[in-house]
């Protein structure tokens, strides 16, 4: 079976969840012998004219930096992969308005000459913008949709099932499967609801209706998500079905990080938005602070609440236990990670949520919302709604406070996070496929 | 005949390094030595020493008629010796003439005036030392950080035998009342106060090279006709700024350094003036009437008050986080952690944490090592979570040795 995938990032350059899984996903259905032809939107800017670019997949490979082997299960992954990079600017985690902010900034910048940063966010390197591309996100995801047609004509007879993963690439979807007749999966990772609250964008809910409407299965990442898919886009019930995402753990060498601080460390890690709940998590921090004086928070992470809620942990009287440490890069995650003792995600509304699986896996316990796709799948995590700060300080409390408790979260915890594999998901994503192959 | 009293602040605080979370409890070292290095060294340069020689130069021309008073602090100095010892030279140098003052304040440019009394004093107390021991002077006139100064600061000052001390004019406390006399401090009415003249001050400080300033290029007999002529009436203009007006504020092209020299070479031939220190004029001129200051003033920014430093939620708590760790400091005593207490006390630190200006976190950019007011107050707080720590593994220690 072959399927041609619209996809996003892959290593060594993966910014979010929405990677993360692509290139897990990808690799669980290469085992399950399921070959994969994946175009992912890459910027190529103004010095090639072309609009595709096939890439080798040792290209790709070579440039996962030291952690693949010359294993033969490597090799037959790789073997199973065909890359297509589209040329576009089009960037996953990006609302229309953020993509018009960057573009304005970068458009004054080359007016006044000014050297772009490279000391910028990580999210701002990757944007590039030039003539080439569509003058906002909607003409590019327009533009994207074209060449997707292109691509699927291109590559006619050598895929039989068409999957793209969130909004930015359905209408590419939409399209190749027009050109082709080949059947379309729609995966939702998040929807409009997730990002924005009730304050939906319609253009952004419109495309992601259209997108479901047209498609002959849509994956929802949990029953969360399928609920909201159903419910609020209306879409036949019959044709959502939840594949709840897994996690991949690279086996490297874990550098273990020496501890300067003897007393717990609490840990919210994610983007410092409205949808990831950072505020609750700011006042359980003071309630637990107020019965155990010497725990330690962390926040980690950079959004448009950041400047809100550093005011905030000031007015609680709090900063000299609550720290921020900005976005953090690289392995840095993982040095956090093993500095935690709790990890908490308060999220108000996440479709799935990846990062608790990643602290289970460095053995810490985690506290996570209810309102979070990975509640359902999990066992042995504390789980609370978001928005009961009490519920949230106990849970705390119990895990710094109770050895024994934290001790039984990390251990089970790690063993239930170890045997969430993403070769099981693959193989529901293909049952999904064979389901609409005629 | 008219005093006109020149006084300059001469301070640079120890600017802290982009202390991480990551570093807390294994990084003890606070200090972006490099950075502080080149600031100093820079501004040695450009200002301190020029400006001093000028000084010097004027003064010996003058055999005792051009008088001034400097504020150093005690971060400033402890920087000189390290990073730029001419400049200490230069001032020593300057304080032999006997012309020059050399006043009094916080050691670390603090606000431990607007804390307790006791650690106020104890504070003054080193900074008058040091004051001592580098120029051989003992101070008799003070001046507070960034002069801070209210009814209740005056009587602290009092209490430690100050006889004279500078303020801001500012024009919610003056009222109808001219800055150019001397007053008397309200609750101890021994204390004399000099007020700042901060219409004319400023003119040299953040006019002078304001090209769409009406009065620009500003010549010196213009100026010190300003301050001779009846525009501005009264016994005592008081001149204070900072002194990197000179070569900083308003660089060397600017021409402030030949202004400043032809200025006081007119004011000493004026016959009608004389150029006094800030005791001298303080002494020679009767205070006219009692001052009242019940809130507190600064000479900083439109309100002329403490919310550069003390203004939002983000300065509260780093201060109030800071001055909890006082007793525990003063208990254990120990030279090391005294000395990063200190420059943790510094008000620039406070001050780069202000969101007042413009937009939140535009910041004063003078010398500010910050993006924002925001990673200003997380820095300082990562790094005043590290001192905790330490101090009070130290203190533990401590117990531990008493009891056995």
């Amino acid at each position: 079976m072959k399927v041609l995938m619209f996809g996003w990032e892959f290593p060594p350059h993966i910014a979010g969840g929405l990677g993360t899984a692509c290139y897990g996903l990808t690799r669980g259905l290469a085992k399950n012998d399921v070959e994969v032809i994946f175009t992912v939107p890459k910027a190529y800017g103004d010095e090639d004219q072309r609009f595709t670019h096939i890439v080798n997949a040792s290209d790709v490979e070579l440039s996962i930096c030291g952690e693949l082997s010359t294993s033969i299960e490597e090799r037959e992954f790789w073997d199973k992969m065909t890359f297509i990079h589209i040329d576009s600017n089009m960037v996953p985690y990006i609302s229309p308005e953020e993509f018009e902010v960057e573009q304005s900034k970068y458009k004054s910048r080359i007016e006044s000459n000014e050297v772009v940063d490279g000391e910028a966010d990580v999210w701002k390197e990757r944007y590039a913008f030039s003539g080439k591309y569509g003058a906002n996100l909607m003409e590019e995801v327009a533009r994207y949709a074209m060449i997707g047609a292109q691509v699927a004509k291109e590559n006619e007879g050598k895929f039989d099932v068409i999957h793209a993963h969130d909004w930015l690439t359905y209408y590419a979807g939409i399209a190749a499967k027009r050109v082709s007749g080949k059947p379309l999966v729609v995966h939702m990772h998040a929807t409009e609801y997730d990002r924005s609250g009730e304050n939906v964008n319609q253009v952004v809910y419109d495309i992601e209706r259209s997108g479901m409407a047209a498609a002959d299965k849509v994956i929802a990442v949990s029953n969360l998500t399928r609920k909201i898919v159903i419910e609020k886009y209306n879409i036949d019930p019959d044709k959502v079905v939840t594949v709840h995402n897994a996690v991949r753990f690279a086996d490297g060498n874990k550098v273990f990080e020496e501890r300067g601080i003897s007393d717990k460390i609490v840990t919210f890690l994610g983007r410092i938005t409205y949808q990831k709940g950072p505020d609750y998590f700011v006042e359980a921090a003071a309630k637990v602070l107020q019965k155990v004086p010497n725990v330690h928070f962390v926040m980690a992470g950079s959004g448009d609440l950041f400047n809100h809620v550093v005011k905030r942990v000031a007015k609680l009287g709090i900063a000299d236990r609550f720290h921020f440490t900005g976005f953090l890069k690289g392995d840095e995650v993982h040095r956090m990670f093993d500095m935690s003792d709790v990890y908490v995600m308060p999220s108000v509304s996440e479709p799935f949520g990846i990062s608790p699986l990643e602290a289970m896996k460095s053995n810490v316990p985690v506290i996570i919302s209810k309102q979070s796709g990975v509640a359902e799948v999990l066992e042995y995590a504390l789980k609370v709604d978001y928005w009961d700060v009490d519920a949230m300080a106990d849970a705390i409390y119990g895990l710094i406070k109770y050895p024994a408790l934290s001790k039984m979260f990390s251990d089970k915890g790690l063993k239930e996070v170890t045997n969430l594999k993403w070769d099981k998901a693959a193989k529901e994503v293909k049952d999904v496929y064979e389901s609409v192959i005629k | 005949m008219k005093t006109v009293c020149f006084y300059f602040q001469v301070h640079q605080p120890l600017r802290l390094k982009k202390y991480r979370f990551f570093s807390i409890g294994k990084d003890h070292n606070y200090l972006d030595e490099p950075l502080n290095r080149s600031i100093v060294n820079s501004i040695a340069t450009r200002c301190y020493l020029p400006m001093n020689n000028l000084f010097l130069e004027l003064i010996n021309a003058h055999k005792g008629a051009l008088k001034i008073s400097f504020s150093i602090s005690g971060i400033a100095i402890e920087q000189f010796k390290m990073y730029a010892p001419q400049v200490l030279d230069s001032f020593k140098a300057l304080a032999k003439t006997g012309c020059v003052e050399f006043l009094a304040e916080t050691y670390s440019h603090s606000l431990s005036s607007l804390t307790d009394a006791e650690e106020f004093s104890a504070d003054v107390k080193q900074h008058c030392d040091l004051i001592e021991k580098e120029f051989g002077q003992k101070p008799t006139a003070f001046r507070n950080t960034e002069l801070i100064y209210s009814d209740s600061i005056g009587e602290e000052i009092a209490k430690m035998g100050f006889k004279s001390v500078v303020a801001e004019g500012a024009k919610h406390i003056l009222g109808w009342k001219s800055p150019n006399y001397v007053y008397a401090s309200a609750k101890s009415q021994k204390l004399r106060l000099l007020l700042r003249n901060y219409k004319l001050s400023d003119d040299i400080s953040f006019r002078f090279s304001d090209k769409s300033w009406s009065e620009w290029p500003l010549h010196a007999d213009v100026y010190a006709n300003w301050i001779t002529s009846d525009i501005t009436p009264g016994e005592v203009v008081n001149l204070f700024m900072n002194y990197e007006a000179f070569g900083e504020l308003n660089s060397a092209d600017s021409g402030i350094f030949d202004f400043a020299k032809a200025l006081m070479n007119t004011l000493v031939a004026c016959e009608d003036i004389k150029l006094r220190t800030v005791s001298e004029a303080a002494a020679e001129n009767q205070p006219v009437a009692v001052l009242h200051s019940p809130y507190t003033m600064s000479w900083t920014d439109e309100e002329r008050d403490v919310t550069a430093w003390l203004g939002n939620e983000l300065q509260n708590e780093a201060f109030s986080k800071l001055y909890k760790l006082n007793k525990s400091v003063k208990l254990l005593n120990n030279e090391e952690f005294n000395r990063k207490w200190q420059f943790m006390q510094s008000s620039d630190h406070f001050f780069y944490m202000a969101t007042k200006w413009l937009a939140d976190g535009n910041v004063h950019s003078y010398f500010n090592p910050y993006d924002s007011a925001y990673e200003a107050f997380i820095i300082y707080m990562n790094v005043l979570s590290d001192f905790e720590l330490e101090l009070n593994k130290a203190i533990e220690k401590l117990n531990i040795s008493i009891q056995e």
